[in-house]
């Protein structure tokens, strides 16, 4: 009978259907712990990647202020302050959002301070920098 | 702008701040220096500015206006004897801005994309805590710093009992509260740690007396640049890692330069104290022994007739504010052919290359100033030594007696000067508490006096 033939053909395919249900799901749920174990490794990385240039950084400031003349040292120590500063950065980002909150609050009093940090370390240093003179002859 | 644009805006403003301590290997290039400073915090400000999470403008610019003009008009206003203050409480101010923004980035992570409120990863919030941390020291400290350089504090070591099993403490708690506050993002732990670390700051700089505040300045430089690069690590910030790094390492070198001036460890002025039992061993017998005092007259004949003067000032010049009668007697000295020059020991001020600045306010030409090692051997030649305000960095007893405080300090050797003129009020010891026995050679003469005064008469004789 050919009605039995088309049910026996969609009793096969619904089959089959729920075959490739079954697979997409496990491909799916695979999927996802390969997205978890990349995140995972992806954070690690992030670390990873700022510790490199932390060290780096270090090794390049450590060659870099030996060679500073001992004369200067106090306009280093005063331009280092004005450029630790920048930490204005991580402020600014806290008094980004609309709404008001109280890291917004934090924020803006980190913005502040940073901000005399910044006008006041560069001013003072070119003020010191401006007096070393060479001798006129 | 896309993350990898702001990446490298980050990357450039980094490279432009090596670049300014790079400016400042000789005055002629420091200049220019700054400049690239300043270009590389715009750059870092702008680039922050116009990221996506930055919604709303007006707080901000209202903010850095507020900041720019305190800023502008201190800067503008100090006098250059105050610059160790100065620097002090600008290293606090950095200090308080790392503690607000990780309280800032705990009540709003996903501002920072750092995960959400209660859910923050562990990671960040070791990081978190830790740059907290250090900012609160670094804080505290500096007050402390600041008050004792400012004079509001006495700049007597101030020690109590318990003094460093009580730091310890207090150390071993920051320590339990940070893992406590990593593995659970309590709001209760993280205030502790705050609290036990702004009091870890008084507790560090209490015990450490005025004349180490060169090194405690240093340090909190130092410190400050750790803090801003642990705020780096917890908000993945490349640039204010870099900066942290650079920052801290030159705090630290400047740390190290300034104890090796004074022979003392880092350990060693960290646990404080120092300067309490050699007052005390300085009030011994100052003997009858004759000293030869002079009057302003026969120190400006003595050199004016020289051929060869080394100027050597201490931090007891710049109080007496006599660095510019001291140019003007260099001067009058140069116009009658005299060969004038400054010898600076690293620790002459109040901190590093504080002397350099204030002979430089004072018009004295930076080629004419030299450092230790560079002029040392030229005493041999100098017909005199003029030391003015300073006491302990000429004393040979820092070459000579183990027992002494100083022993092993690096000194000017200004007794190998054919005469050593001495400007000093009175026969008092210096802050070592140490008896100079150069006062009492044959070929010293003491000038005693007023600094300023006293070079003010030279300048009238001359």
């Amino acid at each position: 009978m050919a009605s039995d033939r088309v049910v026996d053909d969609m009793e096969k395919l619904v089959d089959k259907a729920d075959g490739i249900v079954e697979s997409g799901q496990i491909m799916a749920s695979q999927v996802g712990e390969l997205a978890l174990q990349a995140q995972a490794a992806g954070g690690a990385n992030e670390f990873w990647y700022l510790f490199t240039i932390f060290v780096l950084a270090i090794f390049v400031g450590f060659y870099v202020v030996w060679s500073v003349t001992p004369a200067l040292h106090s306009p280093l120590m005063a331009v280092t302050n004005a450029v630790s500063s920048v930490i204005i950065v991580g402020a600014i980002i806290a008094v980004g959002p609309e709404q008001f909150s109280d890291s917004k609050l934090l924020g803006f009093v980190a913005v502040v301070l940073a901000s005399i940090n910044i006008f006041g370390g560069f001013i003072v240093t070119q003020r010191m920098l401006q007096m070393f003179k060479k001798r006129t002859k | 702008m896309g993350a990898g644009s702001t990446l490298l805006a980050y990357l450039v403003a980094g490279v432009f701040f090596i670049l300014t301590l790079r400016g400042l290997s000789s005055p002629v290039s420091a200049r220019k220096g700054n400049m690239f400073g300043m270009v590389g915090m715009a750059i870092a400000i702008l680039t922050t500015l116009v990221s996506p999470t930055v919604q709303s403008y007006a707080w901000i610019v209202l903010a850095i206006l507020v900041g720019a003009a305190i800023g502008t008009v201190i800067a503008l206003r100090i006098q250059m004897t105050a610059l160790p203050q100065l620097v002090a409480a600008f290293h606090s101010l950095v200090g308080v801005a790392a503690v607000l923004v990780a309280f800032a980035a705990l009540f709003a992570p996903e501002s920072y994309g750092i995960g959400v409120v209660g859910g923050i990863k562990t990671a960040s919030l070791f990081e978190m805590s830790l740059g907290m941390a250090i900012g609160a020291i670094t804080f505290s400290g500096s007050v402390i710093a600041f008050a004792k350089l400012q004079g509001i504090m006495s700049g007597n070591p101030l020690v109590f009992p318990l003094q460093h099993p009580l730091n310890a403490a207090i150390a071993v708690g920051m320590i339990i509260l940070i893992f406590w506050f990593s593995s659970s993002e309590s709001y209760f732990a993280f205030y502790c740690l705050a609290a036990l670390a702004f009091l870890l700051g008084f507790t560090l700089i209490l015990p450490i007396g005025g004349a180490d505040m060169p090194v405690v300045v240093s340090m909190l430089n130092s410190y400050s640049g750790w803090a801003a690069a642990g705020i780096g690590f917890t908000l993945e910030n490349s640039l204010l890692v870099i900066v942290g790094a650079l920052v801290g390492s030159s705090g630290a070198i400047l740390s190290y330069i300034m104890c090796k001036g004074m022979n003392r460890s880092i350990v060693n002025v960290i646990l404080g104290g120092f300067g309490v039992d050699a007052v005390a061993a300085g009030d011994t017998a100052t003997g009858d022994r004759g000293v030869k005092a002079g009057a302003a007259d026969d120190a400006a004949f003595i050199m004016s007739n020289a051929t060869k003067v080394i100027i050597i000032p201490g931090y007891g010049m710049a109080v007496a504010q006599a660095q510019h009668s001291l140019r003007e007697m260099a001067d009058k000295l140069k116009a009658e052919g005299v060969d004038v020059r400054y010898a600076i020991h690293p620790v002459a001020g109040r901190m590093p290359g504080h002397m350099n600045v204030l002979l430089a306010e004072a018009n004295v030409p930076y080629d004419e100033v030299f450092e230790l090692e560079s002029i040392n051997h030229e005493f041999a030649t100098a017909d005199v030594a003029f030391v003015i305000g300073a006491n302990d960095v000429t004393n040979p007893v820092a070459k000579t007696d183990p027992q002494s405080p100083i022993f092993g300090m690096p000194i000017l050797d200004v007794e190998n000067a054919r005469t050593v003129l001495f400007v000093k009020r009175s026969m008092s010891p210096g802050y070592a508490g140490v008896d100079n026995e150069l006062f009492f050679r044959d070929n010293t003469m003491m000038l005693f006096g007023d600094a300023k005064a006293m070079t003010e008469e030279i300048v009238q004789a001359l």
